[in-house]
């Protein structure tokens, strides 16, 4: 059984000192040095805050990393999938050998290599060819390999002409062409790869989630791949492990680690996705208002984690004690810091007539929902003719998470609140 | 399970002695691909490029022989001024060279360390013996004037020690990379020690014996009318033997005990030892820190 581990990481943690490192810094160092030499422990050691990037903590040490403990058997992909700041970075670091743990170990059977660091090591006087040989070696391969693999590489990289040109000479597009090209060329063991990191075209981009495919699948190694495209992690890795706040909290198989962190970046609904209301004495009222998400292949979701580029629907139970003629329902979407964002009204899109007191669900199924990720919170409000006769301030709310809406494997950032489906093109003027 | 089924293992407190060497063994393409690289963008760079290595040390020769031997009058015996003064300059740049360049690795390659692992020992190491083409060119102008010197009737000539001169060109080349791991292990916290380095080691040419011998500099520094003796400030100083030792090779002049050869010897060993300690020690976490 323990034959297959290929990586076995044990109470790995990292600790960071915050703020500017300078004032104090030989205070501390004496500090250490003195425990040391009367054989204690290293003082700063024992305290320092959990890694959460919005709470303002008291000390001045922090725990990145605290306490993950994993094995990846030989040829699993495992998705480390977790919040920005939540660790993956610097978990990934740590085992590239970039920088050490502060305390646990890694034990690893095989060579570890990061796929997506291109171009490191370029140096632009130098031409292409001398450069395969430098960024092939930096990367931790032989001059015999790079030698033996040098046709492949070339022809990989669709530079052929401008291999013995200097690197200054390229456009940007060659020069990352010909970066991944020898990346992609490595052969390691455990393969890492950080989404975080990736650059390039969209080309790029599906090029590398094409090799890593490729690696995964037909050749049987080991990835370890991060990302905050769940599409992605869906569909390429076997396992996953969710870490929050420097803690490994879930580690299973893909799907059940993806539910567990989209419903925990839900922090509005608790898990839910309905609010009910008591009974109260009164004609009309609303008894229930429920989200799902629908995905983009049609199936539904009583969750209300919605993908960017997701629907969603809402349903609005009500009871009625008497007959209404002219029901008008509105659904407003507000941001979470207030600004109001739509207005969805039943009357602009439909008249709804009914006469009979009876039960009735409001649906309406947003299809665009055009969000950028975040949370956002729902107002309902019933009425007849003109009057309100039910409103529900900001009873639900519903949160965006990110996806690759555009097919490009980027993802929208910044701080706004709409994205909009759009096209660029470059036309010579 | 036995420990030895794992390739690695990657743990905060390493063995301060486990230097890995075997690992820049296994990195051997890659330091000499490093040293291609810094030997052909030097090329690349300028057509003034190589040339800037003979304008350097010819310069300061000259201004040395004007300011020492024409103003202050230090005799350098049956030598030309000049050519004495070359030999020191050119021996006194491969250390400094080797110093300075290999003192802000880690500073200065805090981009593509930060990105990838290899034994990062395998950057001062590609500095140190990519500086021996630039010694190469400034001894080879060296040769050219001890010709010129030689042909014009002085009468100079090697030691027969000469064939340890590349035992010594390696011991300034261990030496200037042993200080520099060590200051560029001490740069990632403490940054002053970068102003100390540019004008420390202007000072301490001064106190390396490259302008004058070193006997000179013994009978000036100690008095024996008052009994002060400041001459343990060069005879202290492992790199004025070690030009006194090149001009000893080189023109047969000089003064060199087997004392300051071993007091050399044994001074170089330990801070390149030193070096390799405290950069392998640093090397794991200074990411953190720069």
């Amino acid at each position: 059984m323990s034959k297959d581990v290929i990586l076995k990481v044990e109470n790995l943690s990292k600790q960071y000192r915050l703020g500017t490192v300078g004032t104090g810094t030989i205070s501390h160092d004496l500090n250490r040095f003195i425990a040391k030499i009367r054989g204690k422990e290293d003082p700063y050691l024992k305290i320092g805050d959990s890694n959460d990037r919005a709470s303002k903590g008291n000390s001045e040490y922090v725990w990145a990393l605290k306490d993950i403990n994993f094995d990846v058997k030989r040829g699993e992909v495992l998705g480390i999938i977790g919040k920005n700041g939540a660790g993956k970075s610097t978990l990934l670091k740590i085992l590239s050998k970039v920088t050490g743990p502060t305390t646990g170990s890694i034990k690893s059977k095989g060579r570890i290599a990061s796929l997506l660091e291109v171009g490191t090591g370029f140096h632009p006087e130098m031409t292409g060819r001398e450069n395969i040989f430098l960024n092939g070696a930096i990367l931790g391969m032989t001059k015999k390999e790079i030698a033996s693999k040098l046709d492949e590489i070339i022809s990989f990289s669709g530079c052929e002409r401008y291999v013995d040109t200097p690197v200054k000479r390229y456009s940007s597009g060659m020069k990352v062409r010909l970066a991944f090209a020898v990346a992609a060329h490595l052969e390691p063991d455990i393969l890492i790869v950080d989404e975080v990191l990736a650059v390039g075209d969209a080309e790029f981009q599906k090029k590398a989630i094409g090799k890593m495919q490729d690696i995964s699948n037909s050749d049987g190694r080991t990835v370890l791949f991060v990302s905050h495209n769940m599409a992605a992690v869906k569909s390429l890795c076997t396992r996953g492990m969710l870490i929050e706040n420097g803690k490994s909290i879930f580690t299973g198989d893909i799907e059940n680690t993806i539910d567990l962190y989209l419903k925990n970046s839900s922090l509005l609904m608790n898990g839910k996705n309905y609010v009910e209301f008591k009974k109260k004495k009164s004609s009309f009222q609303v008894s229930k208002v429920e989200i799902r998400s629908i995905n983009q292949i049609g199936e539904y979701k009583n969750s209300c984690v919605v993908l960017m580029g997701d629907k969603i629907e809402i349903l609005i139970y009500s009871l009625l004690e008497e007959s209404y003629s002219n029901i008008k329902a509105s659904i407003i979407i507000e941001s979470i810091n207030g600004s109001k964002i739509a207005a969805i009204r039943s009357h602009e899109i439909e008249d709804m007539m009914f006469s009979s007191s009876k039960n009735f669900i409001f649906k309406s199924t947003i299809e665009d929902l055009n969000l950028m990720p975040g949370e956002y919170l729902v107002t309902i409000a019933i009425a007849e003719n003109n009057n309100t006769i039910s409103i529900h301030k900001e009873c639900i709310g519903f949160n965006v998470v990110p996806n690759d809406i555009y097919g490009t494997g980027r993802i929208p950032k910044g701080n706004y609140l709409i994205y909009s489906k759009a096209k660029w093109e470059l036309n010579q003027a | 399970m036995n420990k030895k089924d794992w390739l690695f293992e990657i743990t905060p407190k390493n063995n301060l002695l486990d230097l890995n060497l075997k690992e820049v063994w296994r990195y051997r393409d890659l330091l000499m691909l490093f040293v291609k690289r810094d030997v052909i963008t030097v090329y690349k760079q300028t057509v003034l490029g190589p040339l800037w290595y003979l304008i350097q040390p010819l310069f300061t020769s000259i201004i040395f022989t004007l300011v020492f031997n024409n103003i202050a009058g230090i005799s350098t015996g049956q030598i030309p001024s000049f050519l004495f003064n070359l030999a020191g300059v050119t021996s006194w740049n491969y250390f400094k060279e080797c110093l300075t360049a290999t003192s802000d690795t880690f500073k200065k390659n805090e981009a593509i360390f930060g990105k990838v692992y290899f034994p990062r020992m395998i950057m001062p190491m590609s500095i140190v013996i990519s500086n021996l083409l630039k010694f190469g060119i400034q001894l080879f102008v060296f040769v050219c004037f001890y010709m010129y010197f030689y042909l014009s009737g002085y009468t100079i000539a090697p030691n027969i020690y000469v064939f340890f001169f590349p035992i010594l060109v390696l011991l300034m080349g261990m030496i200037g990379l042993g200080l520099g791991m060590i200051i560029s292990s001490m740069v990632t916290k403490y940054r002053d020690l970068t102003f100390l380095v540019s004008f420390g080691v202007q000072l301490l040419m001064y106190i390396s014996a490259v302008m004058y011998p070193l006997n000179l500099m013994r009978e000036k520094l100690i008095n024996l009318e008052n009994g002060t003796d400041y001459s343990w400030i060069v005879d202290l100083n492992p790199i004025a033997h070690m030009v006194e030792m090149s001009r000893f090779m080189l023109l047969n002049e000089g003064s060199v005990t087997m004392f300051n050869i071993i007091y050399t010897v044994i001074f170089t060993i330990i801070i390149f030892f030193l070096g390799l300690l405290i950069f392998n020690k640093t090397e794991k976490t200074f990411i953190d820190t720069i």
